[in-house]
């Protein structure tokens, strides 16, 4: 033990691992909502630096700017327009009985995990070594090329999808303008009509 | 590109150097790009179901532009091929099974570049003319969808250069004509007609499933290069195959009866007619009942190789045999007109079918190239003389000659290619299929399809000949002579529909020149341009004897149509009511075949099972149920027993017991998300945590 | 180093973020707990890619994958969110029993 703790990568791990249990466990118990992101930042930031650690260069800064930086924005956004409250919140979580049972249960995992890994890895030693980004790209753009086009895809369709859940049905809001009768009958595409005759009925309601 | 036209202008001069041993090229860019062949149709037919509304001819154009690219690019292989053989073999690894990859790819050779052209020439063509045949159909567009779907499934079976390529495209063209043939759906029989075709060929798809796998499993490749130069290294070489090849033959030739529509298996394609005209056409001639064919073709030298599967052939012989004759004579009986045509189809497949089977594969191959020409032909012009008159039935029709001058005259032309009279293309494919016979006959034991069997089967193809020219004859009398026999006035079908007509005639008179014994030897050469060589006897010249036995036979089946129906046009209907005692009925109800499947095969076990169910329903699950009364019954005593001893409280108390446990059962069902989440989480590390302890 | 350490802190991450998954009531924070199991399984990823010496680095690769898919998971996941914020004007997944009717 005292030999593996000699090397200086494993102290900056311990270091590192530290922090990121110590922000994960902050960040999903913290009373206040924008705490627990900014934990969550603290937590995935030691994720980073700990690829960085094992030389994959290229996921460590992918996860700083994915995660940290777009992501993180995107759950600071959903906090604000769900009004969360802001401040410290007793009702953020549920009650302790359920703490309890969840804390059961996230231990048990955690052990079994735990016991998992030691039997079947032991103390495996492995050398980190830098992974080259030129590598990796080759490798995405030929072995993983069409793995990469449908998470292409996927996003395109997160993107629609989103922009579909989110948007607020025009015939159910109140600030577009009820049509003249008029228009609707001088109206030469059906689809125009039927768009205004829709937002009528909605205007009514 | 100038390379190919430098070849596809000298291509007359090196086909005319005859016996010398061709050198195979892999074909350069036109190869390597033909790919595009079996794609574009697959890609174009979903661009029709997505765009093809808004085209301005709804999809049409799409359609037609995807079958003239593939008509010119057939014909530039052909070109190119005659030129300078090309065998090449093009596959892209997609997936891997164990150590046998499954791989997509393009075969272009001899025998796929004729598909090629076929399919491309022939479907362009029968395209041109479904524009005005189709014309005011409610699902227009769809139909052209489906009709490039079909097309492109043909082909991506065609160019497969492996066993998994070539049962995806079997199956594809399989259900794109499941969605043809009932096109027309509203009505039931159509819906069920296609139905049973897709069914029929399913049977036979388990031969096909079979057969690839015991060939493929014993070679230890899906390729067909890999087997058939397993096949070509003897069977000491391959003792795996060779042990099994006799089976895998069987099952694969199984499969090919089914698409080719072989008897026991023919029933789907006469109701296939139920289909709209230019799909039968379609069908019949180059797509679809050709696979079967291509398939025996494709594996040729499992057949021929001694040591393999010889023993087959005499089972495709008989197989064949059986097919050309009792179907022509079914032709003889037909009122509709399509009906009589497809029952040619059938008897004209037993033809290519027995000459597999003689193995003469060139001779097989060249049938199946002319008779796809002369069948569309008969196809297209039947559907106008339906366009026309508004019906199936020849007994609605007749005296159309004046009306329909096309239509008769290029229908006239392709009969007599059908009958096989001398210059027209037929002639030539069905002499040199009777020619193969009589050289098996000499050269073959009975048990691989030679000796005395083979001389049944000449004799029995002579009969056929002349049953063919004789239902030919009653076709075009009854259709086009004598009065006009319908309601109504005939005309001839708009341009669009006459000239694919006419553009069919010319091959149909003369493309059986290409291929002319001893002569011209442009055929044989490009179906043996493969990568294996491909032994079979092809004649160097014509066999005197057949040759006249079988244009007589011709002959005197057309004199005979002539003196049944040709003069006293009145009474042209009348004496169509030959009828022999015994024979007749049986031809009337198709040798109850289907009555057979029916009655013999789906009543069968359609009958037991519901039997047994209602036995299971009337004995086992009765006897639960009073066993249960009769239990209930008991422990009511039991009960009433203990109840009237005062016993209130038991009762009582498995009420409370039950009361309670639905409320900790409640408990669990909260609705809340986060609750099940626990029990899943808690349900997961207990199943997993035993797997981690027990190992 | 050896391999256990990553796995281990591996699954200390994604225990906590059961927790929070299975403790929070706000759908955001739900989400965020998603995201920090995600982040847990990325560093399994890396680590035994970086263990094999993978030639085409699939678990690199793998790892951006996730990334980009929780980057999707997070837009979806939010926009429901949002539709349900606005339809119940309430963002607390024990508020939504419709699964007990």
């Amino acid at each position: 033990m005292s030999d593996w703790i000699s090397h200086p990568e494993n102290i900056v791990f311990v270091i590192l691992a530290v922090v990121m249990v110590g922000a994960g466990f902050r960040s999903v118990t913290s009373r206040n909502v924008v705490h627990a992101v900014l934990f969550l930042v603290v937590a995935l930031a030691g994720s980073a630096a700990l690829f960085l650690l094992l030389g994959a260069e290229f996921v460590a800064w992918t996860v700083v700017l994915v995660y940290i930086g777009a992501v993180i924005v995107l759950f600071l956004f959903g906090i604000m327009i769900t009004r969360a409250p802001l401040g410290m919140e007793t009702q953020l979580s549920h009650s302790n009985q359920t703490k309890i049972g969840a804390a059961i249960v996230a231990g048990a995992l955690f052990a079994l995990i735990s016991v998992a890994a030691l039997q079947g890895f032991g103390d495996t030693e492995f050398v980190a070594s830098p992974t080259r980004t030129d590598d990796l790209g080759l490798s995405i753009f030929q072995r993983f090329v069409i793995p990469f086009e449908v998470v292409s895809v996927v996003l395109l369709a997160a993107l629609i999808g989103g922009i579909v859940l989110a948007r607020r049905d025009p015939e159910s809001t109140e600030e577009l303008p009820a049509p003249q009768p008029t228009g609707v009958a001088t109206t030469p595409s059906t689809n125009i009509a039927a768009t205004a005759g829709r937002s009528a009925e909605g205007g009514d309601t | 590109m100038t390379e190919f036209l430098a070849n596809a202008g000298s291509w007359i001069l090196a086909a005319s150097e005859s016996g010398e041993a061709a050198k195979l090229s892999d074909g350069g860019v036109l190869a390597s790009m033909a790919w595009l062949i079996p794609v574009v149709p697959m890609v174009a037919a979903f661009a029709i179901v997505f765009w093809g509304k808004k085209m301005p001819y709804k999809g049409w154009d799409i359609a037609i532009a995807v079958m003239a690219f593939e008509a010119l690019y057939g014909t530039a292989l052909l070109l190119s091929h005659i030129s300078s053989p090309i065998a090449h073999d093009f596959q892209i690894e997609i997936a891997k099974i164990g150590n046998m990859p499954i791989e997509w790819g393009w075969s272009v050779d001899g025998l796929s570049i004729m598909m090629y052209f076929l399919v491309g020439v022939v479907g362009f063509l029968v395209f041109l003319y479904a524009k005005g045949y189709m014309e005011g159909d409610i699902r227009f567009t769809w139909f052209f969808a489906s009709f490039t779907l079909f097309a492109g499934g043909m082909l991506v079976l065609v160019s497969a250069p492996n066993m998994i390529q070539l049962i995806v495209g079997w199956e594809l063209v399989g259900v794109s004509s499941w969605l043809l043939i009932g096109h027309y759906w509203e009505e039931h029989e159509n819906s069920s007609a296609a139905i049973k075709a897709f069914l029929t060929n399913k049977v036979a798809d388990v031969g096909l499933f079979v057969g690839a796998i015991i060939v493929s499993m014993s070679v230890g490749s899906f390729r067909f290069g890999d087997i058939l130069d397993a096949v070509e290294s003897g069977a000491a070489e391959a003792p795996m195959l060779a042990q099994f090849a006799f089976w895998g033959g069987l099952a694969l030739f199984i499969g090919a009866m089914g698409k080719s529509a072989q008897f026991p298996l023919h029933v789907w394609l006469p109701d296939a007619m139920a289909g709209p005209t230019p799909v039968s056409s379609l069908m019949h001639a180059a797509t679809m009942v050709t696979a079967g064919v291509f398939l025996v073709g494709r594996m040729f030298p499992l057949y021929l190789t001694e040591g393999f599967a010889t023993e087959v052939r005499s089972i495709i012989i008989i197989v064949g045999a059986l097919t050309l004759f009792l179907t022509g004579l079914i032709a003889l009986v037909q009122d509709d007109i399509k009906k009589v045509l497809a029952y040619s189809t059938l008897s004209q497949l037993g033809y290519m079918t027995v000459a597999m089977g003689a193995g003469a594969y060139t001779a097989g191959l060249f049938h199946l190239f002319t008779h796809a020409f002369f069948k569309a032909l008969l196809f297209l012009g039947a559907g106008s003389v339906i366009h026309s008159v508004h019906s199936n039935n020849m007994s609605d029709m007749g005296g159309l000659k004046k009306d329909m001058p096309y239509t008769y005259w290029t229908f006239v032309v392709g009969s007599l290619a059908l009958a096989g009279i001398l210059p027209f293309a037929g002639f030539f494919s069905k002499d040199e299929i009777l020619a193969s016979l009589r050289y098996a006959s000499g050269e073959f034991g009975v048990a691989d399809g030679g000796g005395a069997l083979a001389t049944i089967v000449l004799a029995l193809a002579i009969a056929g000949a002349f049953i063919t020219a004789f239902y030919m004859a009653r076709t075009v009398f009854l259709t086009f002579h004598g009065e006009y026999k319908g309601h109504g006035h005939p005309h001839e079908s708009p341009r669009i529909m006459w000239v694919p007509l006419v553009a069919l005639a010319v091959p149909s008179a003369v493309i059986g020149f290409i291929n002319i014994p001893g002569v011209t030897e442009v055929f044989t050469k490009l179906v043996g341009g493969r990568e294996v060589k491909v032994l079979d006897h092809h004649a160097e010249s014509f066999d005197g004897l057949v040759l006249v036995l079988g244009l007589i036979a011709a002959l005197a089946g057309i004199y005979l149509g002539w003196r049944i129906w040709g003069p006293d046009k009145e009474t042209q209907q009348e004496r169509d009511t030959f009828r022999v005692d015994g024979l007749y009925p049986l031809l009337e109800n198709k040798y109850y075949i289907d009555d057979f499947y029916m009655d013999g095969v789906v009543r069968p076990i359609r009958g037991p099972v519901a039997r047994a169910m209602d036995w299971f329903n009337g004995h086992v699950l009765d006897f639960i149920v009073n066993g249960a009364g009769l239990l209930a019954k008991a422990a009511g005593r039991v009960v009433y027993w203990f109840d009237q001893r005062g016993v209130d409280g038991a009762i009582n108390a498995s009420g409370a017991i039950t009361g309670a446990g639905g409320g900790v059962l409640r408990l669990l069902q909260t609705g809340k998300v986060q609750q099940y989440a626990v029990l899943i989480f808690a349900a997961t590390v207990i199943l997993v945590g035993g797997l981690v302890i027990w190992f | 180093m050896i391999l256990s350490q990553f796995v281990i802190l591996g699954a200390a991450l994604f225990s906590i973020g059961v927790y929070g998954v299975l403790t929070r009531r706000n759908a955001v924070l739900v989400l965020l707990s998603v995201e920090l199991m995600l982040a847990a399984v990325n560093i399994n990823f890396v680590a035994f890619d970086v263990y094999f010496q993978d030639a085409i680095a699939g678990g690199q690769i793998f790892s951006l994958f996730i990334i980009a898919v929780a980057a999707a998971e997070v837009g979806i996941g939010l926009a429901i969110v949002l539709l349900i914020f606005r339809n119940r004007q309430s963002a607390n997944v024990d508020e939504l029993d419709l699964m007990k009717l």
